[in-house]
C-alpha cells in the first residue's frame, strides 16, 4: 500500500486507486461530479482538482484532477491549498452561469449533490448577471421527470445509460453551452434502468416522476431497510413514508447484491402499498353474501371460530416471507400446507432448489456475476425474469476489457481509455433461449430454440465438456470450448419454461466444469433463477413432499378439507379459472390473508388485511440462496397487521404446543430456524430486536424530519404519541445515531455535508466497497453436502405438429405487485401472443390480427417475433388477459371474430421502439 | 415497421455503403452519412436522420449527438447558399461587424435567419483559417478575404455552388 502526503500528513492508500477514492476513503471531502464508484473516472467535470507536488523542493505545484490521478509512493498533494480550492471554486462557478436558482421548487433539493458541493467549496454570491441558457424539458415516459435546465453537464447520465446499462436512447446532443441530454424525441426511455438516473444525476435535471407529484423532502421522509419483492434478486431498498403513504424507493446498497442500482420494477413497483384496492378492514360475509367491516378483535375471534378445531388446509405464498408461511405451516401441518405457485410452477421450483444444495459450482451472487468471463445462458430473458442479474451481466461481458487494460497496466477506474481500448470486444454470452432477448447486443452468440431443445443442447454441451460426444452438434461444441476457456464461467438458467430438464442440463454444463478442474483455477458458476420474491425460501421450507394445488383439491372434494386458508396469494393467478373454483367450491370455509384486493378475495368468508413488505417485518431468500430481513418502514394503517401477527394471534389462541411461549418476530424466526433445518441459517441474516447501536434504536427519521407535531393537525391537533417499535432494532423517531450499524439496518444515507446518496461512502470503509457494519444476508446454501451432477434427462416431448404455450414474463406487468402500482401499471402493454413468421403464416395472421385460443373466447392481439422458434406461442403471464393460460400447454389458435385492429401507424411505432436499434 | 417514406434515395444509400465499406463499424461512417445527406438535400431532418441511424444500425439518439455536435450538419433548413461569417479574433479586430451590418443591410437578415427567397442563410463561424486576410467569409463553397462592407454585394452576387 503506497504512501502518499497530503495536506502535510501521512495517509496509506490502496494501491491502483485514484487520488479521488484515496480521499473519501480517508475521510476527507474532496468534491467531484462526474467520477461515480461503480463507473469509475472520465475527467470531464474538473471539480475534483488537487494540486500536486513534483517533490519536497516544489513549492508551486499543478493542478491535477483527483480522479484522474493514480496514488504512488511518495506523492504529495494539497487539497486545502488556496490554488486547490480556488480552482474548485471557480469550476463550481461556472456551472453556476447557467443553473437557476430554483432549489426552493427542484425535487432534488435537499438531496442534491449539486448543493451539497457547492457549499462545499464555499462558493455563495453568484458574480454573473446575464440571461441563462434554457432548455425544452422532454416527456420521458411515467418514471422519469426531466428538467433539463438545471445540468451541469457532467455526462453521468449518458455514461450510465449507454456505457454501464447499455441503453441506446438518451444521449447528448449540441455542443457548447447548448448541451441538451435527452432524447431524439419525446417519448419514453427504454432502459429497464432507466429509474437509476434519478440517483445517478447529481442535480435535479432527472428526478422521480412518481415522487413529484406527490412530494416529500428527504429529510422529510421515514424510512428503513427493506428489500424489494418484485422478483428472485432480493434487491435491497429504502423505501420512504410520509402521511402513511410509500412516497419513493431509493438504492440501498449492498456490495454482495445489487451494489448502486436498482430496475425500474423495483424502484417504481412499491405503489401498490398506496393503491385504493388494498384492504383497509377486516371482512366477514353474512349469509346474504356481502361482507361486513369487522375490527381485529372480532376478526381475531372468527378466524379463531373457523380454524381451530377444523380439518384444515393452507396455501402459502412465494411472496410472502419466510414466517409467515412458517406459521401457516405450522398451523395446518406440513401435510396440508401447499407452497401456493402453479402446478406447472411447482416441480421446476423443487427442481431448482435441489440442484442448488447439490451442485459443485458456485451459486453465485451478483457480484460473483459480475466477474464472469463465459457466459452461457439458457431459457431465461433475465432482464424480465429478473432484472437486476441483466444489468449484471453487461458488466460480465466487460471483464475482457479490463483483462486487455490490465496487460497494458491501466487501472479499471480509467473508464473512458479503457472502453476505448476494448471497443466492441467482449467477453462471451452465448444466449440460448426461445426467441430473442434485450442481453442480445451483447450475446457473441443467440440460438432460439424450444424449451425441449434447450435442454438437449445443455446436456451436448455437457457431454462435449465431459469429453464425450456433443451428438454431432458443432454449436454445443463451439459453447463447451468458450466455457473451457473460462477462468470463471456462469451458466444461467431459469424456471420460467417449467422446464426440468433445462436446470438438469444447466447443472449438468456447471457440474462437467467442475470435474474438469485440474489446476484448481477455474471456478464455475451455476445460477437458476425463480420466480419470486421468496420462491426459494418457499421451496427451502417445504420440502419435495408438500402438496400441490391439484392435490389439495383432490383432497377437498373427497371431504377432507373444511377451512382453507390462502395467505397473500391470487389463487387465480396459479391456475385455471376452473381448477381454482374447483377447489375453493369444494371446501366449507376460505379464509383469506392479503393485502389487496383480488379474485380470490372475493371467494373468501373471512379476509384479513396484510400489512405490505414496506409495513412488516419479515425474511425472504433470493435465487442465490441468501435470507435477508425487511423492516416496517411505517405502521400499517387501519385494521392492517402483518400476517405473522394474525396467524401467530390464531396458533396461540389454538394453543399451538410450539407457540405458547412465542410472542417476538425473533423468537419466531428462532422456531423456523430450528423446525427447518434448511432454513437454519435465517437467524443470522440480521441482528436480532434487541440490538442496540451506541446504546439506542436506529432511527428511522432523519434528525432534520420536520412537522411532526403538526402534520396530522388537521385531524386532531392534539399530537400522538410516536408508536413504540417493540419487535426491531429500529425506532420510529429521530432520535438516535444512524452509524456504524451493520448493513441489514442502514434505513437512509445521510452524513453531515453529504446530504445526498453520495454520501454513502461515509458508511463504507472503502468507497465503493462494502458497508462497514457488514454486508446484509445470510447464505444459506454454501456448497456443503455431497454433491451431484445430473445425468441426461428427458426433455417434456417435443410435438411438432402442435403450438406450445411459452410463458415470456414481461418486466411490467408479469409480478403481480408492481403491475398494480402507478407508473409500473402505466408501461404494462395489453395481452398478446407472439408467434413466429412460419407459424403466423401458416395460419394466415398477421401483426396486430386478433386470435382466439382454442376453447376460449378471450382475443389476443398477434405480434409476430422474427426471432421465435417455430412452434412456440409466447404470452407474457400476469397480463390482464393472459391470467389463467397454462404454461407449456399446447393449443389451437384462430382467427378472433369481430376483431378491431388498433391504428396500424401505432402498432408501426411500437414495433420499432420496442428493438434496440 | 418502417417509416411510411423511405427517407434516404438509392443514391444516397449508393454513397453511404462505399464510406460503410472502408470501416469495421457501420456507425463509423456517421459524419460521412449526414454529409452525404446534406449535400443531397441541403440539411439533415429527423425523417433523414433516423434513416441514416437505420442503415447504420445505431439509434437516432446516438446519430443525433454526433449530428447536433456539428455545426455544419445542419438540423434545419438552409437557403440555397449558407453564408459563414467569421467572427473570431482576428475577423473581429478587422471589423468583422461591419461586414455583417452590410450583410444585413443588403440582405434583410441577422445571424441565423434565411432570406425569404430562401437564396441565403446567414451563419457565424469560429475562425476559417484565414486570418491573414480577415475579415473573411465563406458563400457557399467559396471564401471571400479582405472583406470590404461597401462591396458586400459583389461577394454575395455569383452562383450557387453546391457540389
Ligand atoms: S443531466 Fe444530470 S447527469 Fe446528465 S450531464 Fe446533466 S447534471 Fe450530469
Ligand atoms: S424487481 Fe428484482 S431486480 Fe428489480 S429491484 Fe426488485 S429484486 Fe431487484
Ligand atoms: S470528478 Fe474528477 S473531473 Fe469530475
Ligand atoms: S479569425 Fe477569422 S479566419 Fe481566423
Amino acid at each position: 500500500m503506497p504512501k502518499i502526503r497530503i495536506d502535510n500528513q501521512e495517509y496509506e492508500v490502496p494501491e491502483g486507486a485514484n487520488l479521488l477514492e484515496s480521499c473519501l476513503s480517508a475521510g476527507l471531502d474532496l468534491p467531484y461530479f462526474c467520477w461515480h464508484p461503480a463507473m469509475g473516472s472520465v475527467g470531464a467535470c474538473r471539480q475534483c482538482a488537487v494540486v500536486q507536488y513534483q517533490n519536497e523542493e516544489d513549492t508551486r505545484g499543478r493542478i491535477v484532477m483527483g480522479c484522474m490521478t493514480p496514488v504512488t509512493e511518495g506523492a504529495i498533494f494539497s487539497l486545502t491549498g488556496d490554488k486547490a480550492s480556488g480552482f474548485r471554486q471557480a469550476v463550481i462557478e461556472s456551472l453556476m452561469l447557467n443553473h437557476p436558482h430554483d432549489c426552493a421548487v427542484c425535487a432534488e433539493g435537499g438531496e442534491c449533490h449539486l448543493q451539497d458541493m457547492t457549499v462545499m467549496v464555499g462558493h455563495r454570491d453568484r458574480r454573473y448577471r446575464g440571461l441563462k441558457k434554457t432548455h425544452r424539458n422532454q416527456y420521458l415516459g411515467p418514471l422519469v421527470h426531466h428538467e433539463m435546465n438545471r445540468c451541469i453537464t457532467c455526462y453521468r447520465c449518458t455514461r450510465y445509460y449507454r456505457d454501464y446499462a447499455g441503453g441506446t436512447d438518451l444521449a447528448a446532443m449540441a455542443s457548447h453551452d447548448h448541451v441538451f441530454f435527452g432524447r431524439h424525441d419525446e417519448g419514453t426511455l427504454q432502459s429497464e434502468f432507466a429509474g437509476n438516473l434519478v440517483e445517478v444525476c447529481p442535480t435535479g435535471v432527472f428526478t422521480d416522476k412518481t415522487l413529484v407529484g406527490q412530494y416529500t423532502r428527504k429529510w422529510d421522509l421515514q424510512s428503513a431497510p427493506s428489500v424489494c419483492v418484485g422478483c428472485a434478486v432480493g434487491c435491497n431498498t429504502v423505501p420512504g413514508e410520509r402521511y402513511g403513504k410509500v412516497k419513493r424507493v431509493h438504492n440501498r446498497f449492498n456490495a454482495e447484491v445489487n451494489g448502486y442500482f436498482l430496475c425500474d420494477r423495483g424502484r417504481y413497483g412499491s405503489g401498490y402499498v398506496n393503491s385504493d384496492t388494498r384492504l383497509p378492514y377486516p371482512g366477514m360475509r353474512g349469509a346474504e353474501g356481502r361482507f361486513t367491516a369487522l375490527n381485529h378483535h372480532d376478526a381475531l375471534a372468527e378466524f379463531e371460530r373457523l380454524t381451530v378445531g377444523r380439518r384444515v388446509a393452507g396455501i402459502g405464498s412465494p411472496r410472502a416471507s419466510v414466517e409467515a408461511n412458517f406459521l401457516l405451516r405450522s398451523l395446518v401441518g406440513s401435510d396440508s400446507f401447499a407452497p401456493g405457485v402453479s402446478e406447472q410452477e411447482q416441480p421446476s421450483l423443487q427442481r431448482a432448489t435441489a440442484l442448488m444444495r447439490s451442485t459443485p459450482a458456485r451459486v453465485p451472487s451478483l457480484a460473483d456475476i459480475e466477474s464472469a468471463d463465459a457466459i452461457l445462458v439458457l431459457g431465461d430473458d433475465v432482464t424480465h425474469t429478473a432484472p437486476r442479474v441483466a444489468l449484471a451481466l453487461r458488466q460480465s461481458v466487460r471483464n475482457r476489457a479490463y483483462e486487455l487494460a490490465a496487460d497494458m497496466k491501466l487501472q479499471p477506474w480509467q473508464d473512458a481509455a479503457i472502453r476505448n481500448l476494448a471497443q466492441e470486444q467482449r467477453s462471451p454470452l452465448v444466449s440460448v433461449t426461445p426467441g430473442s432477448t434485450r442481453l442480445d447486443d451483447v450475446a457473441e452468440r443467440t440460438l432460439h430454440l424450444a424449451p425441449g431443445e434447450i435442454a438437449e443442447f445443455a446436456f451436448a454441451v455437457a457431454a462435449a465438456l465431459s469429453g464425450g460426444d456433443s451428438a454431432g452438434n458443432p454449436e454445443a461444441a463451439a459453447v463447451a470450448q468458450m466455457l473451457r476457456d473460462a477462468r470463471r464461467p456462469l451458466i444461467i438458467a431459469g424456471t420460467s419454461l417449467c422446464e426440468e430438464a433445462l436446470l438438469d442440463g444447466a447443472a449438468a454444463v456447471a457440474g462437467a466444469l467442475v470435474s474438469r478442474e485440474a489446476d484448481g483455477t477455474r471456478a464455475p458458476m451455476l445460477s437458476l433463477v425463480v420466480p419470486e420474491a421468496n420462491s426459494l425460501g418457499q421451496a427451502l421450507l417445504c420440502g419435495d413432499d408438500a402438496p400441490d394445488l391439484a392435490t389439495l383439491t383432490a383432497r377437498a372434494e373427497a371431504g377432507e378439507i373444511e377451512t382453507l386458508i390462502v395467505l397473500e396469494n391470487d389463487l387465480y393467478r396459479r391456475g385455471t379459472g376452473e381448477e381454482i373454483d374447483r377447489l375453493l367450491d369444494a371446501v366449507t370455509t376460505v379464509i383469506v390473508l392479503d393485502g389487496m384486493d383480488s379474485a380470490t378475495c372475493s371467494r373468501a368468508d373471512l379476509v384479513l388485511p396484510a400489512a405490505s413488505a414496506i409495513e412488516s417485518e419479515g425474511t425472504v431468500v433470493s435465487m442465490e440462496g441468501r435470507a435477508q430481513r425487511y423492516y416496517p418502514v411505517f405502521v400499517p394503517g387501519d385494521e392492517r397487521h402483518s400476517s405473522l401477527y394474525w396467524l401467530l394471534c390464531c396458533l396461540k389462541a389454538a394453543d399451538h404446543k410450539h407457540f405458547v411461549d412465542i410472542n417476538h418476530v425473533d423468537e419466531v424466526i428462532a422456531a423456523c430456524a430450528s423446525a427447518v433445518p434448511a432454513l437454519a441459517g435465517i437467524v443470522d441474516a440480521a441482528p436480532g430486536g434487541s440490538y442496540r447501536s451506541h446504546g439506542v434504536r436506529i432511527p428511522r427519521q432523519p434528525h432534520r424530519y420536520s412537522g411532526r407535531t403538526a402534520m396530522r393537525a388537521n385531524i386532531s391537533v392534539h399530537e400522538p404519541k410516536q408508536p413504540q417499535d417493540e419487535e426491531s432494532p429500529l425506532a420510529y423517531s429521530m432520535e438516535g445515531l444512524n452509524r456504524d450499524e451493520p448493513g441489514s439496518l442502514l434505513p437512509f444515507v445521510w452524513s453531515p455535508g453529504w446530504n445526498s446518496n453520495q454520501s454513502l461512502h461515509k458508511f463504507q470503509d472503502e468507497v465503493g466497497g462494502a458497508l462497514s457494519g457488514g454486508t446484509a444476508g445470510a447464505r444459506l446454501i454454501e456448497a456443503a453436502g455431497p454433491t451431484t451432477v445430473p445425468e441426461a434427462a428427458t426433455p417434456s416431448s417435443i410435438d411438432a405438429a402442435t403450438l406450445e404455450l411459452i410463458p415470456r414474463p414481461a418486466i411490467f406487468g408479469s409480478d403481480e405487485l408492481s403491475a398494480r402500482s402507478a407508473g409500473v401499471r402505466d408501461l404494462m402493454p395489453d395481452a398478446y401472443l407472439e408467434l413466429s413468421v412460419a407459424d403466423a403464416k401458416t395460419l394466415g395472421v398477421e401483426a396486430g390480427d386478433g386470435v382466439v385460443l382454442g376453447g376460449s373466447d378471450t382475443a389476443f392481439e398477434v405480434r409476430i417475433d422474427p426471432s421465435l422458434r417455430r412452434g412456440c406461442v409466447a404470452y407474457a403471464p400476469g397480463l390482464n388477459g393472459c391470467i389463467g393460460l397454462v404454461p407449456r400447454s399446447g393449443v389451437s389458435l384462430s382467427m378472433a371474430p369481430d376483431w378491431k385492429r388498433r391504428d396500424a401507424d401505432l402498432i408501426a411505432r411500437d414495433g420499432q421502439e420496442g428493438s434496440l436499434s | 415497421m418502417t417509416e411510411l417514406i423511405p427517407a434516404l434515395s438509392d443514391s444516397e444509400i449508393a454513397a453511404i455503403d462505399a464510406e460503410i465499406a472502408h470501416v469495421p463499424y457501420r456507425s463509423a461512417v456517421a459524419i460521412d452519412a449526414l454529409k452525404i445527406v446534406q449535400a443531397h438535400r441541403g440539411w439533415v431532418s429527423d425523417e433523414s436522420l433516423r434513416a441514416i441511424a437505420r442503415h447504420l444500425e445505431m439509434s437516432a439518439e446516438e446519430l443525433d449527438g454526433v449530428a447536433t455536435f456539428y455545426n455544419l450538419i445542419f438540423r434545419q433548413p438552409v437557403g440555397d447558399r449558407v453564408i459563414l461569417l467569421c467572427n473570431s479574433v482576428t475577423c473581429w479586430i478587422k471589423g468583422c461587424d461591419k461586414v455583417q451590418a452590410a450583410i444585413t443591410e443588403n440582405l434583410g437578415i441577422g445571424l441565423g435567419e434565411t432570406t425569404a427567397d430562401n437564396a441565403f442563410t446567414l451563419l457565424p463561424v469560429t475562425c476559417l483559417g484565414a486570418c491573414d486576410r480577415a475579415p473573411v467569409m465563406m458563400v457557399g463553397d467559396d471564401l471571400h478575404q479582405d472583406l470590404d462592407p461597401a462591396e458586400i454585394e459583389k461577394a454575395l452576387s455569383g452562383e450557387p455552388n453546391r457540389d
